[in-house]
């Protein structure tokens, strides 16, 4: 599975569990706007974490949280190579 | 008094001593009782209350690194123990008597009448551990006469506080008592217990756990069970009324520092609301900033070593920290006061998200941890024993997975829901029978 899929399904899990109604996941989808709350994000970063073993948003190479659905996504395929 | 290699009848105490006629060297002494083994340590107990001026209870588990700490807080001017001599010799403490479980007929056996302190360790989470100060009227406070001598067993080492109350309900009261032994294994302890007809045994809930998932659990058949040490949730609690169907399940609320508190015997978790309040009974009880406050006959005096840490309030009182809540009429334990885990600025008790995770019928264990986290700070993440499943596949433990978030989300705000559930073999179980907190 790549790692955008990876991302999706690990979001549409979690606003399920969470009951959040989701916005369509486009590149460009600002993920404020997306349905998910920080706990949701909290929650989705650990899941990346265990599923790809990194998590790039607690290492000192990530300066700013990304504001697009794909710029997300780009984090993690960053970290992952 | 059974140990695992043999018994010992206390009545030969009253002609003889285990202490190779060396126990009058030891008259108003502050007496290091360091045993490796249980029941010489036991039996050196009993002799020397009365006779020592102080008993330190060292516990089998304490570091050899920690010992001449202990020994200079507590002025130790002699020690007992069944160590080799080589391991005692750094500490130089003079004199050194060996202890044993053979008893020696003697004509000159010292007798009691000093007042003896006895000074408890705490199992602290970090450092050294923390010294405490009983007497025997302070440990036997809680103690009520039993009709039908008992045979008491406990998972408990007798030199940590609920195992020595077994010790004194043994020794005071009378009957037979079956001691642990370091190392020995669950099944083994079982069938031994078993063996000698154990009536009325003890353990925090997470030697409850690891005794049931041992396949000797149907060996024993005790008429009292009892859970102390830990918070005993509602699950094991009724897992342990349906396996001993013939037993009084009861729990106790006791610490090193406050002594027993309570006990719980209609089976549910908690305790009633009716319970708090000062006057109306042995113990009185109060409830500040959430937190358990234990004052009577049967608390611990002082620390020893640490000036600095006031054991009492100003009124008298022991703050126990362990946080409580009203549910209606009763209290619930919700968790340690240090322990808790921030999430967003949400406050979680692990505590109360294991007990929901335990309500799932395959889960035999469960422990809560913080992990750290960039958008909330941290988030809740759990470990779960599952019960032994086998051929149990991959499709299983999803299953068990799906079902624990779904009673967490169901019984628990959305913050305190495990973000991720780990399953593991077996979770640390720390020599106090306690889980292990801090990795």
């Amino acid at each position: 599975m790549s790692i955008k899929l990876m991302v999706i399904s690990e979001i549409e899990q979690i606003a399920a569990q969470h009951q959040k109604k989701l916005a369509p996941l486009t590149d460009d989808a600002v993920l404020m706007n997306t349905g998910l709350d920080s706990l949701c994000f909290a929650v989705l970063v650990t899941r990346l974490e265990d599923r790809l073993g990194v998590d790039p948003f607690s290492s000192s190479d990530t300066i700013s949280f990304p504001v697009t659905l794909g710029d997300f996504v780009r984090v993690y395929e960053n970290a992952a190579n | 008094m059974w140990g695992a290699d043999g018994g010992v009848p206390l009545a030969d105490l009253a002609h003889g001593s285990s202490l190779g006629g060396r126990l009058n060297e030891l008259a108003g002494r502050s007496v290091l009782l360091a045993a490796r083994d249980q029941l010489a340590a036991a039996v050196a107990l009993i002799e020397l209350d009365g006779i020592a001026r102080r008993i330190v209870l060292c516990p089998p588990d304490v570091a050899a690194g920690q010992l001449p700490s202990i020994a200079t807080n507590a002025g130790v001017d002699a020690i007992v123990s069944d160590r080799d001599a080589a391991e005692i010799a750094p500490l130089a403490i003079a004199p050194h008597v060996g202890a044993g479980v053979a008893i020696e007929p003697g004509k000159d056996i010292p007798r009691g009448g000093r007042h003896t302190e006895w000074l408890l360790l705490t199992s602290g989470t970090t450092g050294a551990p923390k010294m405490v100060s009983h007497d025997v009227a302070s440990l036997t406070a809680p103690i009520k006469p039993v009709a039908e001598p008992p045979v008491w067993g406990t998972f408990y080492d007798i030199r940590r506080y609920g195992g020595l109350q077994i010790f004194f309900r043994a020794v005071v009261g009378g009957g037979s008592l079956i001691l642990s032994s370091a190392g020995e294994p669950v099944a083994d302890h079982l069938r031994r217990l078993a063996s000698h007809g154990v009536t009325h045994l003890s353990g925090t809930p997470s030697h409850w756990r690891r005794a049931l998932m041992s396949p000797a659990a149907g060996a024993i058949a005790p008429r009292h069970v009892r859970l102390s040490g830990e918070i005993a949730d509602q699950a094991i609690l009724d897992r342990l009324g349906a396996f001993y169907p013939q037993a009084a399940v009861g729990h106790a609320y006791a610490s090193t520092e406050a002594g027993v508190g309570f006990e719980v015997n209609d089976g549910l978790e908690g305790f009633p609301a009716s319970l708090v309040g000062v006057g109306q009974g042995e113990v009185d009880i109060k409830i500040e900033g959430g937190s358990l406050r234990l004052r009577s006959a049967r608390t611990a005096s002082c620390y020893v070593g640490s000036a600095d840490q006031a054991l009492l309030d100003d009124d008298g009182f022991v703050d126990t920290g362990d946080m409580v809540e009203r549910r209606g009429a009763r209290y619930h334990f919700v968790g340690r006061k240090g322990g808790i885990i921030n999430v967003g600025g949400h406050k979680v008790h692990p505590e109360e998200v294991e007990a929901a995770i335990n309500r799932h019928p395959d889960v035999w264990a469960a422990l809560v941890r913080p992990r750290r986290n960039p958008i909330t700070g941290a988030v809740v993440t759990a470990e779960v024993v599952l019960k032994q499943q086998p051929g149990a596949g991959e499709a299983r433990i999803a299953a068990a997975e799906r079902e624990i978030m779904a009673i967490c989300r169901h019984n628990l705000a959305p913050y305190k829901v495990p973000a991720v559930i780990r399953f593991v073999p077996s979770l640390d179980v720390s020599a106090t029978g306690k889980l292990v907190r801090h990795a």
